[in-house]
Order: structure tokens, then sequence, then C-alpha cells
């Protein structure tokens, strides 16, 4: 299958600091590819990298990103800009501020449909409301003419599930989304994203730390470590068979429902050091990470 | 949010009912002074001069008294709140503008506009207000063009600084990066995403500076730098009233009282409103 999304050796730096070097991560068109890693590996940095939104001070160093064939650094900006939105989109983590809170629901929905797809009033309306149907909340009329304070986290969630996918864009990027929802609401919201994703063969680009979410949802999963891809496969040969030794720290740190009162493995403390300045770090605790070899 | 919680916040605010009948009943009066005063305000009439106000033993005609030459203390402090009014509005809404579209260019520029607007209203902030603007108005002349001028020159960094702040975490939020998202250009998330979010605060400020530009007025006027001196204002009316202080004391008092309650009006309704919008803009 054809990849959507080619990154390849990607290096960023914050402010001098070393945050990704050299991701390579390829995802293919119609997948959903996992990105997990913890706190701090730079996961999201990929994520807003592809999207350009990244924070101040932050900077690509060296490594190419193509979209679609299309080289990400060669584009001139309005191209870039209505690339966003048509063709490429974020489902963002925190869905309690992603929201402008003076406007109602179906103005930032229809907002999005008139900017990227150009459609009048009414049609941007009818478009918003299938939309919030689409994404199963219940009284779209409803929810159409409320502000965003007036609903729950899920619900927003929600609502910004249906903004990703309004302008059928070929791939979203899913930062965290779901990090910020209670237990049983993140159930649904994976859901509702695996079936619209299916639905419409959208590429998606699930950025997370947890690992339960991407064995529930990621058709592949690469594994980022300080900033560099570690382990990269499909997720039930990755979750079967994990062949570096870092991922095997991953897991043995991760409760698991099937083994309860199985003894959880710390990830060594060398490792989870901010230790993302130091290209060679990685390499020096190989040590570490032979227990789990 | 619901349109009608937030009128029922409002009316349940007592500083807002209280600063809002205030800030109405200027309005009131100013408009429709011709209607309102029973007396021309210019007409003099000298053999009335110094009457007291009518519950002490004045002439039933004028119901606050007369001043030194005559006119009528009730006819010319209603005309005097049509200057107050006047500067009022006009100058804190220029002084706004002015402020806010600064302070927005620096907030979420940043980069050198940020530091030239910056720096500005730093050496802006080092001179003491009054002074600059009574040397302001002195030097381009005086008139009630004037004195709104200085007070726009002279108060803008007040909305500068706090829209410039405000814009520095507004940009931050998330909302603002799903704007970028979506495509928006730079102007129009300014303008169109983080703009709307200022509104509250900038409502806020323009309610107090309202009343800092009455009493910005009222100084310039006493000092005599404001409109034509037979023209009542406030300020024209304690300066006038200074001189007969020992035999009729309330040629003084009156005009003070006058600046006092819309000042304090206007601080009410600002501070109500601040309480009213925050907590509920804010969620």
């Amino acid at each position: 299958m054809k990849d959507i999304l080619e990154i390849d050796d990607l290096h960023l730096e914050i402010r001098g600091m070393a945050v990704l070097r050299g991701v390579d991560l390829n995802v293919a068109a119609g997948q959903v590819h996992g990105l997990v890693g913890e706190t701090g590996a730079g996961k999201s940095m990929v994520g807003r990298a592809v999207l350009g939104i990244l924070p101040g001070g932050a900077r690509i160093t060296d490594g190419n990103m193509a979209f679609d064939g299309i080289d990400l650094a060669q584009l001139p900006g309005a191209s870039r800009r209505r690339m966003l939105g048509r063709h490429m989109s974020l489902i963002p983590q925190d869905p309690m501020t992603a929201l402008n809170p003076v406007y109602r629901i179906g103005r930032q929905l229809s907002d999005v449909l008139r900017h990227s797809l150009g459609l009048g009033r009414g049609a941007a309306r009818r478009r918003a409301l299938e939309l919030l149907d689409e994404v199963r909340i219940s009284a779209p009329e409803r929810v159409f003419n409320q502000y965003p304070h007036e609903l729950s986290g899920g619900m927003r969630q929600r609502v910004l599930i249906a903004g990703a996918f309004a302008c059928g864009p070929k791939l979203i990027i899913a930062d965290e989304p779901t990090t910020a929802l209670d237990v049983t609401v993140q159930r649904e919201v994976l859901r509702l994203i695996r079936r619209l994703q299916r639905n419409e063969g959208t590429a998606l680009l699930f950025v997370t730390h947890d690992l339960g979410v991407v064995a529930k949802i990621c058709d592949r999963v690469s594994v980022i470590h300080s900033g560099r891809i570690v382990e990269c496969g499909p997720a039930e040969a990755l979750f079967s068979a994990p062949q570096h030794p870092y991922t095997r720290a991953l897991f043995a740190a991760t409760p698991r429902y099937d083994r309860p009162g199985e003894r959880l493995m710390p990830v060594p403390r060398q490792l989870t050091r901010r230790m993302r300045d130091d290209a060679a770090a990685y390499d020096q605790h190989r040590r570490a990470m032979a227990r789990y070899a | 949010m619901g349109e009608r919680r937030l009128w029922r916040a409002l009316a349940g605010n007592r500083r807002v009912v209280l600063g809002g009948g205030v800030v109405v009943l200027l309005v009131v009066v100013a408009l429709g002074a011709p209607l309102l005063a029973p007396e021309d305000p210019l007409r003099q009439d000298l053999l009335d001069s110094l009457l007291p106000p009518r519950w002490s033993g004045g002439d039933p005609r004028y119901l606050l008294g007369t001043d030194g030459l005559g006119r009528d203390i009730f006819s010319r402090l209603i005309f005097g709140a049509r200057i107050a009014l006047t500067v009022a509005v006009v100058a804190a809404s220029l002084a706004a503008i002015l402020g806010t579209v600064l302070g927005l260019v620096a907030g979420y520029f940043g980069g050198w506009a940020d530091m030239v607007i910056s720096r500005l209203v730093d050496i802006w902030m080092a001179f003491p207000p009054v002074l600059l603007s009574i040397v302001l108005v002195a030097v381009i002349g005086a008139g009630l063009h004037s004195v709104i001028i200085a007070i726009v020159i002279v108060d803008w960094t007040r909305f500068c600084r706090v829209v410039r702040a405000e814009v520095l975490v507004q940009r931050e939020q998330d909302y603002v990066t799903s704007a970028v998202t979506i495509g928006l250009s730079r102007w129009r998330i300014l303008l169109g995403e983080i703009l709307p979010n200022l509104l509250p605060v900038l409502l806020v400020l323009l309610t107090l500076e309202m009343g800092i530009a009455v009493i910005v007025e009222a100084i310039l006027s006493f000092v005599g730098l404001s409109v034509a001196s037979d023209f009542p204002t406030w300020g024209g009316l304690i300066q006038e009233g200074r001189q007969y202080v020992y035999q009729s004391w309330w040629l003084m008092a009156l005009p003070v009282a006058c600046i006092i309650v819309v000042v304090v009006g206007f601080n009410a309704l600002g501070d109500g409103l601040r309480a009213v919008l925050d907590p509920v803009m804010r969620r």
C-alpha cells in the first residue's frame, strides 16, 4: 500500500536541545499508525512537525517530510495552509481548551467547512449537523447551538473528531486524543475514531503513551525513545514478540488485565532521565537494557 | 454561553445595577439636556446672582440656586453632563482602539514589533499622566478636540498593556492551534478567534477608562484648557465656584458631587462587569 506520510531522518531542536534525532516513520494510506513513547520522548513533536505547528524555539534541523508525495519543506506557506484542514487535520489532546469558548459549536464546525471546502452557509450547516450525527451526538440540533462550556469533555472530543473528519482528509494526526478523558468515555471515543477512519479510509497517526489504546486501535506501531524510533512493526507482531529491549521494558512497566498480580517493572531510571540532549546517552544505557533482552 | 444566564448574572450584581443606573442616568441627562434644563445655561441675570438652592430659601425658579452671574446652576450642571459624556465615550473609545490594535500586534506577532511597542509603553508610563495631558493641551491649544486627543495619547497604554498580556495567554490556547490546523491566516486568527475572547476584558477596561476620562476632562477644564469658558463643564463650574466658596459653598460642592457620582458609577460598573464576566466567560 502507498505511504501517505513519509518521514525520513527528521531532526528537530528546541532552543538548541535535540528533541528528535533522526525519526523515520511511514504511515500507509488508510492505516492507523501508533506512535508510542514516554513523556518527553518527542512523540508529539513528530505530529506537530508534520502539521507545521511547532512551538516557539523549535527548529527542524535535518530530514525530509513528504505528504502524499509532496515535500512539506518545499511548500510555500499559503499552499501549506490550504493543505491543512482540507487534506490533513488534527484531533487535539485536550478537548477542554481546543474549542474557542466564545463561539457556538455549530459555527465552529461550519467555519471549518466554509473555509476549507468553500461551502455556503446553508450547505455548511447541513453538513455540520450530519457530522454531529456521525460522531453519535444524540441531539445534533441542540448541540449545534450550544457553547463549548455547556458540553462535557467526551462530547467536546466528539465535536473535535467531527471537525477533524469534516473535510475528508487523507491524514489525521491524533495527539493523545483520549488522555484527557475518563476510561469509559475513552473506549467510546476510540471506537468512534476507528469506525470513522475505516469508513472514510483515512490514515491516522495516533500519538499516545498508552499501550492499551495502541493495542485496541493500531495496525502498525512505532516505538519512540529519546527522539528515535527504536522499533516499528505490525501491532500484533510487536505485542506478541517485541524485539527491542526498550519496547520490552515498556511492556514490563504496563499493567495487564490478563496477568493481575504480576509485578510491574519500572523502566530503568537511567532511561527515564532527560537524555534527549545527549545523543550518546541512549547507546550508553544499552547495559541497563540488557536485562530485558 | 446562554445570553439569558448572562443577563441574569448582570442583573444580580449590585455594582452592575448601581453603576449601570448612574451611567444610564448620565446618558439620559446629557442627551435630553435641552428638554430637561429649566433655564438657558448661558442666560445671565445679575439681579438674581448667588441665590441659594430652593430648599434653603432661594428663588423657587432656581432649583439649585444661581452663580455669581445669576446663571441657573441646575441647568449648567445638566449641560455640563454633555461634555462629560462626550469626552468619556469618545476619548475612552479612541484610546481603546489605539491601545488594542498596538497590544494585539505586540502580543501576537512578538519579535521586534513587540519590542518597539513595549518600550514605547514603558517610556510613556514614565511620564506623570496629568502633567503630560496638561502639557499636551497647552501645546496643541485648548478645546474639546484637544482634551480628547490628550486623553487618548496619555491613556492608550492602559489598553495596550492589558491586551498584549492577554493575547500572550490566549495565543497559547489550544483553540488557536486548532485554528492554525484548519489553515486560517494569522490575521484571521488574531481578529476572528483571539479578539472576541478579549471582549470582556476590553469592556471592563473601557468602562473604567470612561471614569478616568471624566476626571481628566474636569481637571483640564478646571485649569481652563477645555471648551470655551462660558459653556458649562463640571471642571469649569468648580473653578468658578471656587471664588465664592466662602459665601456660596454649593457652587463648588454640586459639580464636585456630580463628578464623584459619575466616576463612582463608571468604576462600579467596571468592577461589577469584571466580576460577572470573568467566571462566566472563562469557564
